[in-house]
């Protein structure tokens, strides 16, 4: 019932990781990985989308009436989204203008509910902001694997349109591994998105059986909570 | 499988002497990725490589993966598309036999969708004056993907006539202004009306050794032709007629070698009618409204996902036992 700071860390980096395992908030995950840039600043707003909100829910947690704790969940969560709606329009236009209606869509990703039911209204503040700094960072990690495959398939560049991100020199920091008109288009459409994340998976999955030594810590409680709340 | 590679080599003859050396060159090029992978692939999954090559299943995947695209391919487009063919649509669903999609067409799909332009790549017919490419040229073509001096691609390639039918009704003409022009014969491109009689041929081989059933072939060639049928009496001039369709693209090829795989396809009598006529429905609707000028692949994929459910709803009467009876074993009957 009560994981250690580690188990939190490694659950949520990996063992329980929201796009590998609890695969949670597919449909950002899969529309918005076309390139890095994309899948990095949509992977910030999560990541900070779970962390705030898991603090607030975990402050409210003896005052928040079980009856009416989802909706309360989810105006905290869409009171937060709309600010950093806000905010991304202020600083990163050029990205908010690409990433359109998926901002505000973080409000319906079942991974940043589901770890406000599943972890942060039963455990202290300090633990869920851990959790949800963790669940985002595995989050954007995945969106960031997606994005470079898909980028570096589908075009043939790394990190473009990264002055979208961190100013005009994000320029230089685009790289072009070979001639973009030879692109493997596949990689960019709705398909190449679900293949792309079926290899993560896989490759996930073999790796964690190549690698199974430890045996896993005893009953995985929150996954079980967390794929009750999809 | 044997019996499906020497049915094949009629039609391939007659394409590579109307569309040049490339044809062969792709179906070498094909065979020898397909094997190489399969090889690969066996060998990653610990089965007895050999045997499991022995069945020459990747030698007729490469094959048609190789008459699928046009001569004048790259050949990183063969190796992209066998490597799907072979890697994820054949053995990522367990190898032979348990692949719910045929793997040539999920490879051709996969560089269609991808490489649009490298798949538009299809030389003249060499009924036509053009001079055409050598056996030489045409490996430095399909080897470095651009072609041999001076040469421009619009010189050598040219609209298939599906293209052509396509460009010409969007552009407002009627059907009989665009198939006045020169390199239309009787049904289609004059190319294109040998190839598809070639491959007929050996397809007809393969009905008469037993190797495929007829219900398939004809179910897909009438599912074209009586739609196509339909609206071309309706309005010939923005129709084009059945005989055009059956005889335009892959449809033969299509209707004999491909949708009648044996894993990916129904397997009951009235599933076969129904899978090959849905396919045959599905060529002239895409065809007609749809983006892509043909569809045999989308078609055979689309109709793949549908086999099992076909299968289920058309198993046929045990017999001895009343439609709906008590199954085998069971002795109250």
């Amino acid at each position: 019932m009560n994981p250690t700071l580690t188990d939190i860390i490694r659950d949520g980096l990996w063992n329980n990781n929201p796009g590998l395992v609890q695969l949670l908030g597919l449909c950002p995950l899969l529309a918005i990985s076309g390139t890095m840039v994309n899948a990095i600043g949509l992977g910030i707003a999560t990541t900070l989308t779970l962390l705030l909100s898991n603090v607030l829910v975990s402050l409210i947690r003896r005052h928040a009436r079980p009856e009416i704790r989802i909706p309360v969940y989810v105006l905290i969560i869409a009171s937060i989204v709309t600010a950093i709606e806000l905010a991304m329009n202020a600083w990163f236009h050029g990205l908010f203008l690409i990433l359109g209606i998926f901002i505000p869509l973080i409000v319906t990703n079942c991974a940043i509910i589901g770890r406000a039911e599943a972890f942060a209204s039963r455990n202290s503040v300090p633990r869920a902001a851990l959790d949800g700094l963790m669940m985002g960072l595995g989050f954007t990690g995945v969106l960031i694997a997606l994005g470079a495959l898909r980028e570096v398939l589908g075009q043939g560049t790394l990190m473009d349109n990264a002055h979208l991100l961190f100013g005009e020199w994000g320029h230089a920091m685009t790289i072009q591994i070979y001639p973009s008109e030879h692109g493997f288009l596949l990689a960019l459409l709705p398909p190449g998105a679900f293949m792309a994340m079926g290899l993560l998976i896989a490759a996930k999955n073999w790796i964690d059986q190549h690698t199974a030594t430890e045996p896993e810590p005893a009953a995985d409680e929150s996954r079980a909570e967390a794929s009750e709340t999809t | 499988m044997q019996q499906v590679l020497m049915a094949l080599v009629p039609g391939t003859l007659a394409m590579t002497w109307f569309f040049g050396w490339g044809v062969l060159v792709n179906v070498l090029l094909g065979v020898l990725f397909a094997v190489a992978f399969e090889a690969a692939m066996v060998a990653a999954r610990k089965r007895p490589v050999m045997a499991t090559l022995a069945d020459n299943s990747a030698i007729v995947t490469g094959w048609l993966f190789a008459l699928a695209i046009p001569p004048l391919a790259p050949f990183w487009v063969t190796l992209i598309g066998i490597a799907f063919a072979i890697i994820v649509a054949k053995h990522l669903y367990g190898g032979l036999g348990y692949n719910p999609f045929n793997p040539a067409m999920v490879g051709y799909v996969v560089v269609l969708v991808s490489f649009p332009r490298e798949m538009a790549l299809w030389p003249a017919p060499s009924t036509l004056p053009e001079s055409p490419l050598t056996l030489l040229q045409t490996l430095q073509t399909v080897l470095t993907g651009s072609l041999p001096g001076a040469q421009a691609w619009d010189a050598v390639t040219r609209a298939t006539p599906l293209d052509a039918m396509r460009e010409g009704l969007v552009s407002g003409r009627t059907v009989g202004e665009i198939t006045a022009s020169p390199l239309f014969g009787s049904f289609t491109e004059t190319g294109w009306e040998w190839v598809g009689n070639f491959f007929l041929l050996g397809g007809l081989y393969l009905l008469f050794r037993r190797i495929i059933h007829w219900h398939i072939p004809v179910a897909v060639i009438l599912g074209v032709a009586i739609p196509a049928g339909f609206f071309w009496l309706l309005d010939p001039d923005s129709f084009a007629s059945p005989a055009f369709h059956v005889f335009s693209g892959a449809v033969i090829i299509g209707a004999f070698f491909i949708a009648t795989d044996p894993v990916s396809a129904s397997t009951t009598p009235l599933g076969r009618i129904l899978y090959g006529a849905g396919i045959g429905v599905l060529i002239f609707v895409i065809r007609t409204w749809g983006g892509y000028p043909d569809a045999v692949a989308f078609a055979v994929l689309l109709m793949n996902m549908v086999a099992p459910t076909l299968d289920h709803l058309t198993r046929p009467r045990i017999f001895g036992r009343t439609r709906g009876g008590p199954p085998p074993g069971d002795d109250r009957a």
